[in-house]
């Protein structure tokens, strides 16, 4: 138990997907002008992130490992997490159509967000065991979604200030995310 | 188009990074040494240039409902042939670049050249769209690689040429370094991309 909250603490400040992994960069700039968005779209990864890690287990260990197709791996794996995407949105459509009306557009999005297949990847590479892989997946999609959610409350208020013309836009953004990471930075060492 | 128009577009006005913001994610996450940068660029330009035409020269046949995750496919089989053949050739970059090989497949510029360039022009053309697209990718790496590493370091593509004593800023080669220093590139290539505008004009 203790090495799991260890486990889940590393990965949501300490090893965050998006300062130290560099994983989900794409929708952590682009959907984070608002801080509602940025909401709807931590709801949609930590979903589809913790199914897919439980998933891309499960093909991994009963179905490329014992044919022996591990390299494979990254083909399957894509197509595994785009038909999944697929998969979860029409699910949702037909059983929550609040839920779907919520993270509807983020849903498409989130195909092409490495932070899924890095995830699955990392978790197949140290060699988690199923529980360990879905806890570990859902505690990095609270990690993209803390890192998401305390950016998009800044640039929200950046909106109200003056910011050197040069510097608008995406420029003083990644200069605010260098500055949190930064911050991040301060965790390390907590967990090994 | 020609093809010097179409490099001046690919490195500078309409660059995969600093113009459209597509790729981030390996081009913070491998630009710690300039080296580095170089890799992950040319193995990027690698599978751009491959996919590109293989999507052009099968343009026609794949179903366009179909076509995106057909795209996928075509990507991630090019990743896969990377992956190995780094990982055979060169097993030092293979290590440092790591996580990132297999990742090259969710890179936004792959697909959405795939899809805006690919899908619709001739195979020559997508050729060349793939070499200017994936240098201007590598060029832009390389130089925020080479930026970090001689702040953070010393050293320009691992020769070092500050004594030993002097003083680095290691936060440069360190995850905050990378976010700082690409918003700072970012403001000076909008002023270059003025600049080049303003002579056309």
């Amino acid at each position: 138990m203790a090495e799991m909250i260890l486990m889940i603490v590393g990965a949501v400040f300490v090893n965050n997907v998006v300062f130290t992994k560099f994983l989900g960069i794409c929708p952590y700039l682009g959907v984070s002008k608002k801080l509602d968005t940025a909401i709807g779209m931590s709801m949609a990864v930590t979903f589809v992130l913790t199914i897919a890690g439980a998933v891309t287990y499960i093909v991994q260990n009963y179905v490329l490992v014992p044919i022996g197709i591990q390299y494979l791996q990254t083909i399957v794996f894509i197509l595994v997490i785009a038909s999944l995407v697929q998969f979860v949105e029409i699910v949702m459509k037909k059983t929550a159509p609040a839920l779907y009306k919520a993270l509807g557009i983020f849903l498409p999005l989130i195909t092409t967000n490495c932070a899924i297949l890095g995830v699955a990847i990392l978790s197949v590479q140290s060699n988690l065991n199923f529980i360990n892989t879905v806890v570990f997946s859902f505690a990095s999609a609270i990690g993209f979604g803390l890192a998401l959610i305390i950016f998009a409350g800044i640039r929200e208020a950046l909106d109200t200030r003056k910011v050197p013309a040069a510097f608008a836009g995406s420029p003083i953004a990644l200069i605010i995310a260098g500055i949190l990471a930064l911050a991040f930075m301060g965790f390390s060492g907590m967990v090994k | 188009m020609k093809i010097g128009e179409k490099f001046k577009k690919a490195f500078f006005t309409e660059n995969p990074v600093t113009g459209l913001l597509l790729g981030l994610c390996p081009t913070l996450a491998v630009t710690s040494t300039a080296e580095n940068g170089i890799g992950m660029g040319l193995a990027t330009t690698f599978v751009l240039v491959g996919s590109n035409v293989v999507v052009s020269i099968l343009k026609n046949v794949i179903p366009s409902r179909v076509r995106i995750p057909a795209f996928i496919v075509i990507i991630a089989t090019f990743v896969t042939i990377v992956d190995m053949g780094l990982q055979a050739t060169m097993f030092e970059l293979h290590k440092t670049l790591g996580l990132f090989i297999p990742l090259i497949v969710v890179n936004c510029i792959i697909l959405g050249r795939a899809e805006a360039f690919a899908s619709k022009n001739t195979v020559w053309d997508s050729f060349v769209d793939g070499i200017s697209m994936g240098l201007g990718f590598t060029f832009t790496l390389f130089i925020l690689g080479s930026i970090r590493e001689i702040l953070g370091s010393g050293a320009i593509l691992g020769y070092n040429f500050l004594p030993e004593t002097s003083p680095t800023i290691l936060v440069f080669v360190l995850a905050p370094g990378a976010f700082i220093t690409l918003g700072f590139m970012l403001v000076g290539m909008n002023k270059i991309n003025k600049v080049l505008q303003g002579s056309k004009s």
